[in-house]
């Protein structure tokens, strides 16, 4: 490993992005991930990469299709809205199983909404980034280095599953700057993808990327062969940490930058004798349900905390699956839950239901 | 021990997250967990910018920070918004050559500091925030001057580096207040 850097997130997640061999980034600017395409428009003509900015996100995503096709590592980042336009060609690339990775680097919504950070596109990222029966895997980073870490993994993931990766984020987890140890650099070739449409040279079958299917037992077919792909992920993919769970009687969930926040709050919690713990989803998609069934069994009730008006809390619930009552705590529109207001929400929970 | 978040506050062009950018580089370099966690949006173009530092032996719970250890402002709009966030014990840096409105805080200490005069009488021009700087390691002890020019040498690129040493007599001038 190479030595520490102090890093914005969205500028870590572009260097280890170049490392995991991505060289073709394609985009549009909004705020609040912007440095994640000036940082590859400075380095990727040094190293014979691709910075495109597209003439729209929509433009950026089908480009991102095209490279992913022909087996190259390509990327694309926005922010909430961007990430709207993109939504077509996510699909597209689903019904394709081209590999590629999509950041969303969130802001408040919905609309235009505003520029500061938000997690208000939990639904959008785990239920329906695209039309379709269709799933993406969503990870949620939670710190500079873990942004760094995620991405160079990324690249991996989509290949190995062959669909998009999509980065979860927000704009603090974006603008902060933490120490961060860049993995080291690797060389990737296309010729290791046997469907991957990079020139066949009359020497193979050519192969076609496509996901139109007018039969439908064929597209049926191709759906449920994905599926199957899907029920592996979910089997073999699932991400989680857990804090101070062990004697924990309340359980916070929270993703993302919320997570950090929620540490801060279960620490005053605890010096006021509250056992409060934390789960943290790495992958949203897929949802670490086990292990918030099993922690049902035992702790006395869960709280997810989102930057939102309630998304995460439905899949919470699903797990926990009526076993404990499940409150709800968030904040939208750009603002973020402060420790104080967690700490609050958790005396409620224990000296109400939860005693 | 270390476990403290500073919340740096003033006009865009002050230097505010360049402060910050050292402390949580000199942070780093001595070996400790950091943070800097910058405002961003509109309200930074000829406007207000400010970001938070946390400094943690332990890795950094919340890097948003609503009730910071220190609050180092330079200007009266940030003064006024953050002076009443600080933790009791805590400690306020105020630049009195751009504020003129201040009060004490109970159970607070303040610390006001003519920088912006200093820096243009000392020819330190546009070093305010490191003789701020300089006041903050004095009264806290949190950094020497070492960790400060390891921080400082991290911080600035390659061709400014010449502009160290007019840094460093800037924090020494802000030690010696």
């Amino acid at each position: 490993m190479s030595e520490k850097v102090l890093m914005k997130g969205n500028e870590a997640v572009a260097e280890s992005a170049i490392r995991a061999g991505c060289r073709h980034f394609f985009g549009y600017p909004i705020t609040p991930q912007t440095e994640v395409a000036a940082y590859f428009a400075k380095r990727m003509p040094k190293i014979g990469g691709t910075y495109l900015q597209a003439e729209s996100e929509i433009a950026a995503i089908n480009m991102v299709l095209g490279a992913g096709g022909s087996g190259a590592r390509a990327m694309t980042s926005s922010s909430s809205p961007g990430i709207s336009l993109k939504t077509e060609g996510i699909s597209y690339i689903c019904g394709s199983d081209v590999p590629c990775v999509i950041m969303n680097i969130e802001r408040g919504g919905p609309g235009l909404g505003g520029i500061q950070p938000s997690q208000s596109d939990y639904f959008q990222a785990t239920k329906a980034p695209g039309h379709g029966d269709l799933h993406v895997i969503v990870l949620a980073p939670s710190g500079v280095q873990e942004m760094a870490d995620i991405t160079y993994n990324a690249f991996d993931l989509a290949e190995k599953y062959r669909m998009p990766c999509l980065i979860l984020g927000d704009g603090i987890l974006g603008q902060m700057m933490e120490p961060v140890e860049l993995p080291e650099p690797k060389e990737i070739s296309a010729e290791d993808k046997p469907w991957a449409a990079c020139g066949h040279e009359n020497k193979r079958e050519h192969n076609i990327i496509n996901s139109l299917y007018l039969d439908p037992a064929e597209l049926e077919q191709k759906v449920r062969a994905r599926y199957e792909r899907y029920a592996e992920i979910e089997k073999n993919e699932v991400r989680f940490e857990e804090y101070k769970t062990d004697d924990a009687d309340i359980i916070i969930t929270a993703f993302g930058a919320t997570s950090r926040v929620a540490k801060s709050a279960i620490n005053t919690a605890r010096e006021m004798g509250i056992k409060a713990g934390l789960v943290r989803p790495i992958t949203l998609w897929p949802f670490p349900k086990e292990i918030l069934a099993k922690l049902a069994d035992r702790v006395k009730a869960f709280l997810s905390v989102e930057m939102n008006m309630g998304q995460m809390v439905d899949d919470v619930k699903l797990a926990v699956n009526g076993k404990k009552p499940v409150y709800f705590f968030g904040r939208t529109g750009g603002i973020v839950p402060t420790a104080e207001e967690i700490v609050a929400e958790l005396e409620k929970i224990n000296g109400g239901a939860a005693k | 021990m270390i476990n403290t978040s500073i919340i740096i506050a003033g006009f865009g062009g002050q230097g505010i997250l360049f402060t910050g950018k050292v402390l949580a580089y000199a942070g780093m370099v001595d070996g400790i967990n950091v943070s800097h966690l910058p405002s961003y949006g509109p309200e930074m173009r000829g406007g207000t910018a400010n970001c938070t530092v946390c400094l943690c032996d332990e890795p950094v719970a919340s890097p948003l920070v609503t009730r910071p250890d220190m609050i180092i402002v330079m200007n009266q709009p940030s003064y006024d918004k953050f002076k009443g966030s600080v933790k009791k014990g805590g400690k306020i840096f105020l630049d009195s050559s751009l504020i003129s409105e201040y009060s004490e805080v109970e159970g607070v200490e303040t610390f006001a500091i003519p920088a912006t005069e200093l820096a243009r009488d000392k020819e330190l021009n546009g070093l305010a925030n490191m003789i701020m700087l300089g006041k903050v390691l004095k009264e806290t002890g949190i950094f020497g001057v070492p960790e400060i020019e390891a921080g400082l040498k991290k911080a600035v690129p390659e061709k400014k580096a010449h502009l160290i040493p007019s840094n460093i007599s800037a924090v020494e001038l802000g030690m010696s207040l």
